[in-house]
């Protein structure tokens, strides 16, 4: 008798256990579906109305007046692909460099540990201080916003992205390795650079793609360093369009034209960087 | 010389490389010293460079906010005026904004991540991982100015219809919560930029989650299991306890990022700036989108120095925030190392 209700009580609570349990994971479904729900939804309405606002004229147009009939992303386009082109080349080899010191030199030194916890921090700093950074040390000593102090916060962006790839790739080389290469007499910054960088390369330059994604759509530091500006130029000591500040002032407004043509350069932002970041992956993939 | 070449770091470097720099006698053949030097030196300033970039943009903030900080002080901190015309500035309308605003995205992004995390190391089938954990990362690829435009236009609206009305409707009268859910229901206020951030930041959160799940040594697992535990008893007494520092360290990067978030935030929050009521339905403001709208007009001065001291406390809070996950996230890994 005492057996068989033990028994019933221990079935009751094996049965609730699994009722917790089954709850539990089409909880943990819900969240994935959830999840995936927002993505899909962004993505969906990126294209449905990016496309409607897309045309010829987005690429060779300038951008308009308010209401204005014809009108394109023009200048933007040209000023964000200058900015983020000049930021990468300037923040990939010291990025590169300081990923080197971090693997090849500073592992067990104070400058190595502090740079290592600080580059974390500065991964994840908000990017409207960076902003607010060279606003203080560029734009207000030069008395003018310009192109180059866009290239500059862009370019502080990309050094830990670099950096923290670098170093992650680097401590994946064998030691094995460099010890071959020491054994054989080679000075160490040819082992570094003919060995143990080339050896990493594809990870290196995913790292780049990667930091060139993330500061393609980055508005907060371009606000108040290149400002914009409505016209086309080419010359980086003056205000420069980008097309993430343009996107924010057209679609904050009022006019149905600007509007329109945020959407457009949306669309465009996100294709943009989502391919960055497909084509990243596969490449290292690939490689690796 | 010895200074500027320091022992590699490296544990099994060879014997011959190490007797190089410490100091004995010459090494009979060095080819290119030169090039070492200039390479390590190289190396070394790009390393200074990184650390005084950090300390750079704390000096900068301090010294373009000393203004403010000399005419309030501390009390910023709870002043709530904000009226640039007659030059009047405190802060606690834009820290409360920018605390509100996080605290929702958490309450909504932990446990979803949870659940994704959950979903990606335990339940979904092989094939299937690599893909969602693809999707689940380009999640945190989209641009923010791509959420903030979408939250506005698209988002806003169908919140308001389909969310704030009817719970408005339900909890008309109720005392805390009929007041949290008073004001105008148009889709712009707190908790549309709380919801947004969430979005934003379950992918932060998420990943995290899942590679420190992953590292839970399969012994355990096995072992619970093997004792005949439910799937969900195994994450919940031995998955979550032996990861806990690694996932509130997760929190705590995702928490980060919603505090500095700029354009998704300025774009649905309203720009208002008053503390009138603990509605979350309100327009308000955050420190981010205050400066995003007034920085570039606003003159020197009191005005701008108060902006900037608005980005250094943002500075102090994130740095705080994000220097307690990456200790907690190194623990983790430490533990990993004792305990394998």
């Amino acid at each position: 008798m005492s057996a068989l209700s033990f028994d019933a009580g221990r079935l009751a609570a094996h049965r609730r256990r699994k009722r917790v349990n089954a709850l539990a994971l089409s909880l943990s479904l819900a969240a994935m579906a959830f999840g995936i729900f927002w993505l899909l939804w962004i993505l969906f309405e990126t294209v449905w109305l990016g496309l409607d606002g897309l045309g010829l004229q987005v690429f060779t147009e300038m951008t308009p007046a308010p209401q204005a009939e014809v009108g394109g992303l023009a200048n933007a386009i040209y000023g964000s692909f200058l900015m983020v082109l000049l930021a990468a080349l300037i923040g990939t080899p010291v990025g590169v460099m300081a990923g080197i010191y971090l693997a090849e030199y500073g592992q067990r030194s104070w400058l190595g540990r502090v740079t290592q916890f600080i580059n974390d921090i500065l991964l994840s700093a908000p990017s409207i201080v960076i902003g607010l950074f060279i606003y203080s040390a560029v734009v207000a000593r030069f008395k003018s916003f310009s192109g180059w102090a866009g290239v500059l916060a862009l370019s502080l962006i990309v050094i830990p992205v670099v950096i923290r790839q670098t170093e992650n790739m680097l401590n994946l080389v064998p030691h094995a390795m460099r010890e071959a290469a020491y054994a054989l007499g080679t000075p160490k910054w040819k082992v570094i650079l003919s060995i143990t960088l080339k050896s990493v390369r594809a990870g290196v330059l995913t790292g780049v793609l990667l930091a060139v994604a993330r500061i393609s759509g980055e508005t907060a530091p371009l606000l108040f360093t290149a400002l914009s500006n409505q016209f086309w130029t080419a010359d980086l000591s003056q205000p420069m369009a980008s097309l993430p500040v343009t996107i924010f002032k057209f679609a904050m407004s009022p006019y149905e034209n600007w509007q329109k043509l945020a959407w457009a350069g949306v669309f465009l932002i996100t294709l943009g960087v989502l391919a960055l970041n497909i084509v990243a992956r596969v490449f290292f993939r690939n490689k690796h | 010389m010895t200074a500027t070449l320091p022992a590699p770091g490296l544990p099994h470097t060879v014997p011959m490389e190490r007797s190089i720099p410490s100091g004995g006698p010459a090494p009979r053949r060095m080819r290119a010293p030169w090039g070492d030097r200039v390479f390590s030196i190289l190396a070394h300033a790009a390393a200074w460079l990184t650390l005084s970039l950090l300390v750079g943009i704390l000096v900068s903030l301090f010294i373009g906010a000393s203004p403010a900080i000399r005419e309030y002080g501390l009390s910023f901190l709870w002043r709530s005026e904000w009226d640039p015309v007659g030059e009047k500035f405190g802060g606690l309308v834009m820290i409360y904004g920018t605390l509100v605003t996080s605290a929702i995205a958490l309450i909504i992004a932990v446990p979803v991540s949870f659940g994704i995390a959950l979903f990606l190391t335990e339940l979904s089938p092989q094939w299937l991982k690599r893909p969602l954990g693809v999707a689940v990362e380009l999640l945190a690829a989209v641009p923010s100015i791509v959420y903030g435009m979408w939250g506005l236009l698209v988002f806003g609206p169908i919140l308001s219809t389909w969310v704030q009305l009817p719970l408005q409707g339900l909890f008309k009268g109720v005392p805390v919560l009929g007041s949290l859910f008073a004001g105008p229901p148009v889709g712009i206020g707190l908790m549309s930029a709380g919801i947004i951030l969430a979005i934003m930041i379950i992918p932060y959160i998420a990943s995290v989650m899942r590679d420190v799940f992953e590292v839970t040594p399969p012994m355990l697992k096995e072992s619970a299991y093997g004792l005949g535990s439910t799937t969900w008893e195994v994450v919940w007494n031995i998955v979550l306890p032996y990861t806990k520092a690694g996932v509130v360290g997760g929190v705590m990067l995702g928490l980060g990022r919603a505090l500095g978030e700029t354009m998704a935030v300025t774009f649905v929050i309203g720009n208002m700036n008053q503390l009138n009521s603990i509605s979350l339905f309100e327009a308000a403001n955050s420190i981010t989108s205050a400066l995003a709208n007034e920085f570039a007009e606003a003159g020197e001065g009191l005005h701008q120095a108060s902006l900037i001291y608005l980005g250094l406390i943002l500075f102090f809070i994130t740095f705080v925030v994000l220097a307690l996950s990456k200790l907690l996230l190194a623990q983790m890994r430490k533990g990993e190392g004792s305990r394998s």
